[in-house]
């Protein structure tokens, strides 16, 4: 019997066509992570870091633990000219890709051009709209000419740079690059065994400085169960659970809790196009009527905070104080009954014989925004408004922008501009896709977004997003609800730990560790 | 008895005429895959895009839409995809952004061997509880044999990955809690094997019920029979009447449900390789499902029904093989 099973074992073997890879750790220090979600390919042209953090690839710029843009394949922070048209960048000297290329201004174009490409799939090119033209005059200056003055673009320069002769005569789109990149970051990717794991090894020719930690593996494990047994089993030197699972490891000697804040947020996007959401008065009293606290204390654990505009209150220089919602269920019925939505006999509002009713949408797969619809539905019914809270998928949520309300989630950290343009600018109102997706219309909202983007004067920017805020909660097109923390477990054995607002995005590159290649061993 | 030869060349008509019935079904199956695709509500661009797709412009959008010819009619797209799969081209898949051949290469040899284990392991371990149920029906052996088995037959397979991940790898620490190896460990036999015992467990202790009790009625119905009884009576040992006779005789209708069990061992590996992270194709072919990846999903179709199809004939076969009294295709 023994011998059968051995045959069958080794025949499966055969099968599998394994190539063994050379031996593991090429020594000490080494650290093994445990994601809940796995990067599709790792090719920045298609997307992949598009934010820096990438562990494999630099960008022109990167940002520090307080989000300030930093030069990092660029000399110095790349600058607009003064009709903010034209953006330049010089480029380090001395630098190399993984492979011993050395890095020229021809790659950058490379880059960028690819990612405008028509013919390329890329999932970031939106982000690169305002650009008209990518040259470089010489072999360290890359030049930027832009359609329209954008002031947020460096921002976006944080994209990692791919060596261009990696894609001669090759396909982008399943180009082998894909799986095994090479860039010029502080590590190479080693092995990445699809559904298992990556093995990431530092690069110690970095032009910055060798990481100290020599080898880091990316486990992959999605089920969140699954991954906080194999942290407790000791499989793993840190891991991202949700902050349930992650609670319990409370006051554990060896172990720390890390909470960090993220502009991740979850909203309520409120139908323009509804005769009941139509009304200011209706959208206001719908946020005033929504106790946002409660849903962090109880769905999130504690580890959130609450939200009114796209605007994450962690972002210090843009964040308007003033601009909340306070919980006031009294005040809300008021606004409702003067908006003429009163209550009747079975105490529910209606208003000329119509019921007051606004269905609540989410996608059937994430339990989180089930519990977040609840929490607003049953929040609804109490103000005597009919809210059906329905499952679907978000194809479906689209199709229906115009009659139901949904629970939507996205932001990053970065610029307001990302977060708030695309979704509340009266331009997009009407066009196919996930833009503007309730059809909000408010022409002070437009001016202040456009200002703000448009401006190069920071005074003359947070200005207009103070002014975007107050317009905004005076006029709310949404129900903002929470902006949520993202928790994770560490064994307490490295230095350089420092704590980064997080976009929305927590695999592999943002997170706890998105700058590990400055960690080192207690 | 059928002369050698004559079956030979039996067994050679039986599989011909399963592979010109295989051709239809393979086309029929990969066309339906299309129809169900496009109707899914789903939509393949918005997927990839994943959280981007929140603020990305209509026309880019529009565009990656065009390059996929995804909003082409079904059969366009259909013509398109079997036109390359003839030719051994099944395309790039749109989710992994890798050539489908080089997906499945990475991914199937490795369900094939937690497939494999699993399943011998789910054979041998229901052939012996079976029997022994049997054996001594009634007693407080066979209750318990049965009992368990439908309790096992109940729980669902993810509930089982958890729990067994719970108990040895959490709080026995006796093996690793998924993945094919240990993080900083290369890949040989010592630590695949290590790595495969959880997953390969779980799945042939999902899969064993069934066969068990498949066993112990038919082997009950066996023991009844006259020459079983006559065997008995002419004082045969007990050992030697059911594990000569009586489960000789049962096992030929097994054979024939083996092939027809392969799916449900499928379904139960998809959900023991997401719990155990373990690198195969089930969790490849979900997210394809849910990307509405045509090209990978055109491709695994054909395989799984591939596969199903060539289980049911090696089961005919040696159905065959074993019983010559049974005629083809009858």
């Amino acid at each position: 019997m023994r011998t059968v099973l051995g045959f069958v074992l080794l025949g499966a073997l055969a099968v599998a066509g394994c190539s063994v890879p050379e031996q593991g750790p090429a020594g000490p220090p080494a650290m093994v992570i445990g994601a809940g979600q796995e990067p599709d390919n790792l090719n920045p042209i298609l997307g992949y870091a598009p934010d820096g953090s990438s562990k494999v690839f630099d960008g022109l710029v990167d940002r520090d633990a307080r989000l300030a843009l930093t030069p990092r394949l660029a000399q110095r922070l790349p600058e607009a000219s003064p009709d903010g048209l034209t953006w330049t960048a010089t480029l380090r000297q001395g630098v190399k890709f993984s492979d011993g290329t050395p890095l020229s201004a021809q790659d950058v174009v490379f880059t960028y051009k690819s990612v405008l490409d028509p013919k390329v799939n890329s999932t970031i090119a939106s982000r690169y709209d305002a650009v008209a033209e990518v040259t470089a005059p010489d072999d360290s200056t890359v030049v930027f000419k832009l359609k329209y003055a954008y002031s947020p673009f460096a921002q976006y320069l944080t994209l990692g740079i791919v060596p261009r002769k990696a894609f001669d005569g090759v396909d982008v789109n399943a180009a082998p690059f894909n799986t095994a990149p090479v860039g010029t970051g502080p590590y190479t990717v080693s092995q990445w065994r699809k559904g298992d794991r990556m093995v990431l090894k530092a690069n110690d020719g970095h032009w910055d400085k060798a990481p100290a930690i020599k080898t880091v593996t990316f486990v992959y494990v999605t089920d969140d169960n699954a991954r906080a047994t194999r942290m407790a089993s000791g499989e793993f030197d840190a891991t991202v659970l949700p902050p349930r699972l992650a609670r319990t490891y409370t006051g554990r000697a060896g172990y720390r809790l890390v909470q960090n804040p993220s502009a991740d947020y979850r909203g309520l996007g409120l139908p323009s196009a509804l005769p009941f959401t139509a009304d200011p008065k209706v959208r206001l009293a719908i946020n005033t009527g929504i106790n946002r606290q409660a849903m962090i204390d109880t769905i999130l654990a504690g580890a959130g905070k609450p939200a009114a505009t796209p605007i994450s209150p962690y972002l210090d220089e843009w964040y308007d104080p003033a601009a909340t919602f306070d919980f006031d269920a009294t005040a809300a019925g008021r606004l409702l009954d003067d908006a003429g939505w009163r209550i009747g006999p079975d105490g529910k509002r209606a208003k000329d014989g119509e019921r007051a009713r606004l269905p609540i949408l989410y996608p059937a797969e994430d339990s989180l925004r089930k519990d977040l619809a609840l929490a607003v539905g049953s929040d609804l019914a109490k103000l005597g408004i009919d809210a059906a809270v329905e499952a679907t998928t978000f194809e479906l949520i689209l199709k229906r922008q115009k009659e139901a309300a949904a629970i939507w989630g996205g932001g990053d950290p970065y610029d307001p501009d990302s977060a708030a343009y695309t979704l509340l600018h009266s331009r997009y109102s009407g066009q196919p896709g996930y833009v503007n997706m309730t059809l909000y219309n408010n022409s002070q909202v437009d001016a202040a977004l456009d200002t703000a983007r448009k401006s190069l004067d920071p005074a003359v920017r947070k200005q207009s997003y103070r002014d975007f805020q107050k317009v905004f909660t005076g006029d709310p097109g949404w129900a903002f609800l929470v902006f949520l923390d993202h928790t994770y477990v560490m064994r307490d054995k490295w230095n350089g730990i420092e704590s980064q607002v997080e976009p929305h995005d927590h695999g592999m590159v943002h997170a706890v560790w998105w700058n590990l290649e400055h960690w080192s061993p207690k | 008895m059928v002369e050698p030869r004559a079956l030979v060349a039996e067994v050679t008509r039986l599989v011909l005429r399963r592979l010109a019935f295989a051709v239809p079904v393979l086309l029929v199956v990969s066309f339906g895959l299309f129809l169900l695709a496009k109707a899914s509500p789903f939509d393949p661009v918005e997927r990839y895009f994943g959280v981007r797709i929140i603020g990305a412009d209509p026309e880019r959008v529009a565009q990656i839409r065009e390059n996929w010819g995804v909003d082409r009619p079904v059969v366009e797209q259909y013509t398109a995809w079997l036109g390359h799969a003839v030719t051994g081209d099944f395309g790039d898949s749109l989710s992994l952004q890798q050539p489908v051949s080089q997906v499945i290469g990475d991914r199937l040899g490795w369900s094939t061997l937690l497939l494999a284990v699993s399943f011998t392991l789910a054979l041998l371990l229901g052939l012996a509880l079976g029997t022994l149920a049997a054996w001594r029906q009634g007693g407080w052996l066979d209750r318990a044999i049965t009992s368990g088995a439908y309790v096992l037959e109940a729980a669902p397979v993810f509930w089982l990955g958890l729990g067994a991940l719970f108990v040895f790898a959490q709080q026995l620490q006796w093996l690793p809690g998924g993945g094919l190896t240990d993080a900083d460990q290369a890949l040989d036999l010592d630590q695949l094997v290590r790595h495969l015992v959880l997953p390969a467990g779980v799945l042939a202790i999902s899969q064993a019920p069934w066969f068990a009790l498949f066993v112990r009625q038919n082997l009950l119905e066996a023991l009844t029979q006259d020459y079983v009884i006559g065997a008995r009576a002419r004082g045969l040992p007990d050992r030697t009447v059911v594990l000569g006779h009586a489960l000789r005789t049962s096992l030929l209708p097994f054979l024939t449900l083996l092939g027809a069990r392969l799916p449900e061992l499928i379904s139960g590996a998809l959900l023991v390789e997401t719990v155990f992270s373990w690198p195969g194709i089930a969790k490849a072919t979900v997210d394809a499902a849910l990307n509405v990846d045509f090209a990978l999903l055109g491709a695994l179709t054909l395989l799984a029904t591939a596969a199903v199809l060539l289980g049911n004939l090696v089961a005919d076969v040696l159905y065959a093989l074993a019983d010559p009294r049974v005629g083809f295709d009858g």
